[in-house]
């Protein structure tokens, strides 16, 4: 079973505000699907390699020749809150 | 213009071609089947533009998934973090069906972020099924087999990571294409689980999935771990099955498939015999650990992916003031749905420090032996066959408060996304839902080995034309 205190603690991680009742909801929906989950931890996965991509390549590499990037307003237009030619966001110190 | 509509797109594109049917005539008449949504399954259509001249798709509409970027087109992955965001370039797979002469009809409805199984999660509402309004169409790509199904689109595109394109064409009586891992390029499709997403067609008819997979592969220097299909793909002509073998998987757990579903799955593959073809069961001892190996990586990379809604560079930011972690995190409590979340959490549980190696680290080795038991099926068959789904499309809100209830749909189509093999769904029959009601329709699932997808429509072509499924939503019980 999953603890309140560990849901908090992912939840930091993972910068996301949960409601007290999101919490609790979340815990028992977590404890539930790992209790699932749990199911392989029965098998015997000594010496398998792991997979993290299924298609085999080698180092994908391109010419490296200069290609012009996307103009500035361009990008500034779809940001929240752009101010003088870059994002604005607050401080991460908490104002009095 | 009822005629116009009925044709499949293989048939339009030929009339087109042939100057029989005029190109705008044809998207006009879309457009005004298109604007009658009463499915919620489209979130923007296009209002003006003409209908292509040249290749391939020369005139034909296309319904895509909202998880495509489009320039200057909303594109919100059916999340509300993303409301308002056009972004100022276009995905490789709609640019190269925009080469080939298609045009797109309209952005349809999903899962926020493709997860889901019903469509349900949207933020801007779910998507009917068709056949039943009181029942969901599946997901995540609900949007767009609605769209096919309900007669709003000729085709539709969407994403697959766990059964997302193979499931919802299923519970709407479609035909539905993953393609291998690699065969179409990602660049520019919203990012849920990279290791496994991949795009591709729904459409009413084998060849019509041909016919889109062959303008939609190739590599795309944006996407490296884009390879394409060697030798392209070709319209499938194949009339019987003579000398193929279909493995059925042994461990096939036919008491989780309801009644129904089963009796279509049994029929067809007498059908697949009486087509000339060989049926076996062949051991696929992990497949049913797919669920749990699922569960694990692509919520995992999901939580990796979705760190970049954070508020600052595009997408919504919440209102309410504080530091720059409050304004993260309100921003993505506030914008992200509570299945999103709930991935979320799951994937930063899974990867967080003493549990990666028990959870991340094994899923990772399952999927190892998931791929392992696929090749060895592959060495002795040319195909592997299950139901695609384990029940046929179920009402609106019966699974929405028991999540693993949810993913166990995609019982049957998790194991070929984690081995990264093609796999096709086509509509078998009809079957009624357990409790009783009218009959819907049940899918048949294809897979094949890794860029086998030529073989594999060939032969789905085949058996569709030998079960002859001609109902559509609307018809009498029958």
């Amino acid at each position: 079973m999953i603890e309140r205190k560990q849901v908090l603690h992912v939840a930091r991680l993972a910068r996301l505000r949960l409601s007290d009742e999101e919490v609790e909801k979340v815990a028992g929906e977590l404890s539930g699907i790992l209790a699932h989950v749990d199911r392989i931890g029965e098998l015997d996965l000594d010496g398998v390699e792991p997979t993290s991509h299924v298609v085999e390549l080698e180092n994908v590499l391109r010419a490296d020749e200069p290609r012009p990037s996307w103009p500035k307003d361009v990008v500034l237009e779809l940001a929240p809150d752009p101010a003088d030619g870059a994002f604005r966001a607050p401080s991460p110190q908490a104002e009095a | 213009m009822g005629e116009l509509l009925e044709l499949t797109v293989a048939q339009a594109a030929r009339k087109i071609a042939a100057g029989e049917i005029a190109a705008q005539e044809y998207l006009e008449a879309w457009r005004e089947a298109a604007a009658g949504d009463e499915l919620n399954a489209y979130l923007w259509r296009a209002e003006d533009g003409a209908g292509g001249t040249e290749g391939s798709l020369a005139g034909i509409p296309v319904a895509v998934k909202d998880i495509f970027c489009m320039e200057g087109v909303p594109t919100t992955a059916g999340s509300r973090i993303l409301e308002g965001y056009e972004p100022p370039y276009t995905s490789t797979a709609v640019r190269r069906l925009g080469e080939a002469g298609a045009r797109v009809l309209g952005k349809t409805n999903m899962d926020e972020f493709a997860m889901g199984s019903s469509n349900e999660n949207s933020a801007f509402g779910p998507v009917l099924n068709p056949w039943d309004r009181g029942r969901v169409p599946g997901g995540s790509s609900g949007g767009s087999a609605a769209a096919v199904a309900g007669g709003l689109a000729p085709c539709a595109i969407g994403t697959d990571t766990g059964g997302s394109i193979r499931q919802p064409a299923a519970l709407c009586g479609i035909v539905g294409l993953k393609p291998t891992y690699g065969a179409v390029s990602r660049y520019g499709m919203i990012a849920f689980a990279s290791s496994l997403d991949q795009c591709g067609p729904l459409t009413r008819d084998v060849t019509d999935a041909a016919l889109l997979l062959a303008a939609l592969q190739g590599r795309d220097p944006c996407d490296s771990t884009s390879v394409g299909i060697e030798g392209g793909v070709e319209a499938p002509s194949r009339e019987d099955l003579e000398g193929m073998r279909f493995a059925v998987p042994a461990e096939l757990a036919r008491d989780a498939i309801d009644v129904g579903v089963r009796e279509v799955f049994e029929a067809t593959l007498e059908t697949i015999e009486r087509l000339g073809g060989e049926i076996a069961e062949a051991p696929l001892p992990h497949a049913e650990h797919g669920i749990s190996a699922y569960y694990v990586i692509a919520p995992a990379e999901a939580s990796s992916n979705l760190a970049r809604y954070d508020g600052v560079r595009y997408g919504m930011r919440s209102e309410s003031a504080g530091d720059l972690i409050e304004m993260y995190e309100t921003t993505r409590a506030e914008g992200f749905g509570a299945e999103v979340k709930r991935r979320i959490m799951l994937g930063a549980y899974a990867l967080s420090s003493g549990y990666y190696e028990a959870y991340y680290g094994r899923a990772q080795r399952v999927r190892t032996k998931i791929a392992e038991d696929f090749s060895a099926a592959f060495a002795d068959f040319d195909f592997v066959v299950t139901p695609t789904s384990p029940s046929v499309a179920f009402g609106l809100g019966e699974k929405t408060d028991d999540p693993l209830a949810m993913y166990l749909n995609d019982f049957f189509t998790v194991p070929m996304s984690l081995a990264g093999i093609p796999a096709i769904s086509i509509p078998a029959g009809l079957a009624e839902p357990v409790g009783g009601g009218p009959r819907l329709p049940v899918g048949f699932q294809v897979a094949a080995p890794a860029f086998g997808e030529q073989k594999l429509l060939d032969a789905a072509h085949a058996l569709e034309l030998a079960i002859g499924f001609e109902a559509e939503p609307g018809d009498a019980d029958g």
